[in-house]
């Protein structure tokens, strides 16, 4: 029974990485046309023409995501029911919960947000990790070791991944946002660009605020999740804090972000620095799941590897 | 608006600051622009980056507070760059100089900023809404409607109720008509209305909260202390300096505060996995059920497990390992027991291979070391070593090696009980030397090398190591994280704006009012609050159906 549900999922994983696949494609498509009228914020879309044509390819990949997603889904919940547990408790489970909660925040975001253009990002990012987690990360369902056993699993790191889901979006973000000053530079300096197809896309202005927006929802998550793991370290190990190498990483993280708010108001730090800062953040949170979990070790050593 | 100078919201300030940074000032000018530095944003979010990125070495070299053994082997495999990475601090980076000179700026920064924030905050706590801005279409957000039928009087009293009852704060400021020409300005009756002022309250309430977890932390590390003690089954611990096998006391902690009780291990219960084929043996549960009791009172059974901490007397026991003790007794050639106890073997692997050490300075003719490998589940590998290919005990089966010698207890140099110098030794039995190393199952008895007596293994018992702690202020911290965290909350999501209504009377005898509203901070829903109050005029002055 465990085994058939846990190749289920398995091939659940599989068929979303496809659809995964050929989201990216389109994504990526549509961006390379300078496409997105989609770009264009909800709240003025009334001053868009909307041209069909174009729109179609992100809309396709939009929906394509969107079974990806729950197909996703899907697999994740049968390797949970089939470990009779929350399925996040080695690295290959980290990576498949995880990625479905960075798209699930994507898919959500656009509900409010048309952000259709971040899904090359989002779907390529996905199918990377879900790529790593499959081939290298992969493990068969075991027991939870008595230190995992706790509800403190289940709030700690899924708020976790839930921070890391909007963590992801604000990097996205804050890329385009370079991008798209550089392009604007070059456009004021009457140079020829080759990010033309960053057009379409909401100014700079734009998107660094769409990214803090972002980044302050992940900031107080990560906040929690910090709070929450000391409770947790107090109860398994003894104390709230002891600079163990994720917690030292966490601690980073936190501080880079908090150093990113302080620059967003900080004159002269607006605008690229803080940009800088919000990829750097992003780029510590990867590394605290992939180099600390795998190859450092502390007592945090539940890769499952 | 009293934030730092060089925050994106404050007006430029840098003529003042030319003029202090002239030397001529004298050294209180100095000390002015010094301070005014270091409570600047600029600083506060450099000293933030410099923090994270002075945390970074603690992750990649071991810590002596987190990984103490890790740090010895590091001296071990890298011999000239240990001593050298020690200079600087490296192995103890959280409690650095370096690292507590940045986090102690930082804060001092933090205050710094704070103190003239909340002073500035109470007073525009108490103070009214601003005057009306002359011009309300340039403002960020604009909207206007004109009515006919209504007096200037009227529009301007349901604008104020509206905005009273979304909660702003109000105050009413006439404006006569002035100006010339192009400039010229109606008359205007206007009500000014600011809100949000929680924002800047949960802002300065969350970096208070973070001072009190810095207080906190510090103290409670002073206060507490943290001991380890392992014991066996049947074996009982009472709470005394003495009885720890370590133990690390914070700077103000005095021993009288120990709470009087002790702890018996009755019986330690480990449960591994049987049937999962790809987790066999992998451990799923641990639970210790001991007998405390606290001077003076009855004796209460308990559970300790891997999550579930004992509170006792203010004071918390956690589970922190367990592993195997055999008992073991020896015997003179005329069969006087001169050892017998249950002896705790550390866990070399995830089978619980286990390695132990005896010593028997006195007793014998001559001095002994006895190294001991306890296989819980025992089997013979291709090579004919043993090895234990279960964690429980099944089939377990005691080794030793014997060695005879200086055991070096007597020169006053202080020995792991778990590690055996046999330097100074010879080996008289185990591998590469004339004698088998001898081999036990429970019950069983041997002959010592020499002739020098016998070895019984009487049996095996679980022994659980326990950390007890006591931090007085960790529930201080707590409160303060989560007083940060409510702070937080407010003042990242809680728009803090103003608004104005604007109402002038038309040639036409129309009224028209001018509605303006102005962010301070992050507010993506200006523009939308801007249109809701028109609306809501409007609803309010009848002009609209619903
Ligand atoms: C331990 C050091 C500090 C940490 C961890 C920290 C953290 C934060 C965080 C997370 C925020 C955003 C949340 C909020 O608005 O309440 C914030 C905002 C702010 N901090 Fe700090 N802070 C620190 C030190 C300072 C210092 C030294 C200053 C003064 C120079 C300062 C001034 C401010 C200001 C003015 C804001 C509001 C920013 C805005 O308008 O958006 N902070 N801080």
């Amino acid at each position: 029974m465990t085994d058939t549900l846990s190749q289920y999922s398995v091939l659940s994983l599989y068929s979303a990485m496809a659809v995964y696949a050929i989201a990216f494609v389109l994504f990526t498509l549509d961006l390379a046309r300078g496409a997105s009228q989609d770009s264009a914020p909800v709240g003025e879309a009334k001053t868009v023409t909307v041209v069909p044509e174009r729109r179609k390819l992100a809309r396709i990949a939009m929906s394509l995501t969107v079974i990806g997603w729950l197909l996703q889904l899907a697999a994740t919940v049968m390797r949970g029911l089939a470990a009779s547990r929350v399925p996040w408790a080695n690295m290959y489970e980290f990576a498949m919960t995880g990625t479905l909660i960075i798209t699930g925040v994507f898919l959500l975001v656009n509900l409010k947000w048309d952000m259709k253009f971040l899904g090359s990002f989002v779907t390529g990012l996905v199918l990377l990790l879900l790529g790593l987690a499959a081939t290298r990360y992969y493990v068969e369902i075991v027991p939870l070791p008595p230190a995992l056993q706790s509800y403190w699993l289940v709030i700690h790191v899924f708020v976790a991944t839930l921070a890391t889901g909007f963590f992801a979006l604000g990097f996205a973000l804050s890329l385009m946002q370079l991008l798209q000053t550089k392009r604007e530079n070059s456009v004021a300096a009457n140079e020829k660009t080759r990010l033309g197809f960053l057009t379409r896309l909401p100014d700079s202005v734009q998107l660094e605020n769409y990214a803090y927006r972002l980044i302050i929802i992940g900031f107080v998550l990560w906040t929690f999740t910090l709070i929450a793991g000391a409770i947790w370290a107090e109860k398994a190990w003894g104390r709230y804090w002891g600079w163990d190498t994720k917690e030292v990483w966490t601690f980073i993280i936190w501080t880079i972000y908090a150093g990113y708010i302080h620059a967003r108001s900080t004159r002269g730090w607006r605008g690229s620095r803080s940009a800088w800062l919000a990829m750097i953040g992003f780029a510590a949170v990867m590394f605290n799941f992939t180099v600390v979990n795998i190859f450092f070790k502390g007592l945090h050593a539940y890769s499952g590897l | 608006m009293s934030r730092p100078s060089d925050h994106i919201d404050s007006k430029p300030v840098v003529d003042a600051d030319a003029k202090i940074v002239n030397p001529n000032l004298g050294v209180v000018g100095w000390l002015r622009w010094f301070w005014r530095q270091l409570t600047s944003m600029r600083t506060a979010l450099l000293l933030l980056l410099l923090l994270a990125i002075a945390a970074v070495p603690g992750s990649l070299v071991p810590q002596r507070s987190s990984d103490p053994n890790g740090v010895s082997q590091y001296f071990v495999d890298h011999k000239d760059t240990a001593p050298i990475l020690d200079k600087f601090q490296m192995f103890d980076v959280y409690s650095s100089a370096w690292f507590s000179a940045i986090y102690l700026l930082l804060f001092i920064s933090l205050i710094g900023c704070v103190l003239p924030r909340t002073k500035h905050h109470i007073e525009a706590l108490r103070a009214a809404p601003p005057v009306t801005p002359a011009n309300l279409v340039r403002l960020p957000a604009y909207a206007q409607l004109t009515v006919s039928g209504k007096s200037a009087e009227e529009v301007l009293e349901a604008a104020r109720s509206v905005l009273k009852a979304d909660r702003y704060r109000v105050a009413r400021y006439d404006r006569a008509a002035g100006g010339k020409g192009k400039l010229k300005s109606a008359a205007a009756i206007t009500v000014s209305a600011e809100r949000g002022y929680m924002r800047e309250s949960g802002n300065l309430i969350f970096h208070f909260a973070l001072v009190g977890v810095l207080i906190a932390v510090g103290f409670g590390g002073g206060f507490g202390f943290a001991g380890q003690r392992a014991i066996y089954e049947g074996q009982a611990f009472t709470n005394s300096l003495i009885a720890f096998d370590s133990f690390n006391p914070g700077r103000f902690f005095d021993p009288v505060t120990l709470p009087p009780y002790t702890i018996k291990l009755d019986k330690f219960t480990a449960v591994y996995e049987e049937q999962n084929t790809n987790a066999i043996g992998q451990p799923v549960d641990y639970t210790a059920d001991v007998t405390t009791q606290i001077k003076g009172e009855k004796p209460q059974k308990q559970t300790i497990k891997v999550n579930e901490p004992l509170r006792i007397a203010g004071t918390d026991v956690y589970l922190l390992g367990n592993g195997y003790a055999p008992t073991v007794t020896i015997r003179d050639p005329q069969g006087n027991v001169i050892f017998t106890d249950s002896v705790e073997f550390l866990p070399q692997d995830k089978n619980l291979t286990s390695l132990g050490v005896i010593k028997l300075p006195d007793g014998l003719s001559e001095q002994l070391g006895l190294i001991g490998f306890l296989y819980p589940t025992v089997s013979t590998g291709h090579s004919g070593a043993s090895f234990s290919m279960y964690p429980d005990l099944i089939d377990p089966q005691l080794a030793f090696d014997v060695y005879s010698g200086d055991l070096g207890l007597d020169n006053g140099v202080p020995r792991s009980v778990f590690a055996l110098d046999t330097k100074d030794m010879t080996k008289l039995a185990g591998r590469n030397s004339p004698l088998e190393a001898i081999e036990l199952k429970p019950g069983e008895t041997a002959d010592l090398p020499n002739g020098l007596g016998t070895v019984t293994f009487d049996g095996v018992k679980r022994f659980v190591s326990l950390d007890i702690h006591r931090d007085p202020t960790q529930g201080w911290v707590l409160v303060f994280a989560l007083t940060a965290l409510a702070g937080l909350l407010i003042s990242l999501f809680i728009p803090r704006r103003r608004m104005w209504v604007s109402v002038t009377e038309n040639s036409d005898g129309s009224v028209t009012a001018e509605c303006a509203g102005l962010a301070r901070g992050d507010d993506p829903t200006l523009e939308g609050a801007v249109t809701t109050l028109k609306d809501k005029l409007e609803r309010a002055l009848g002009l609209t159906r619903d």
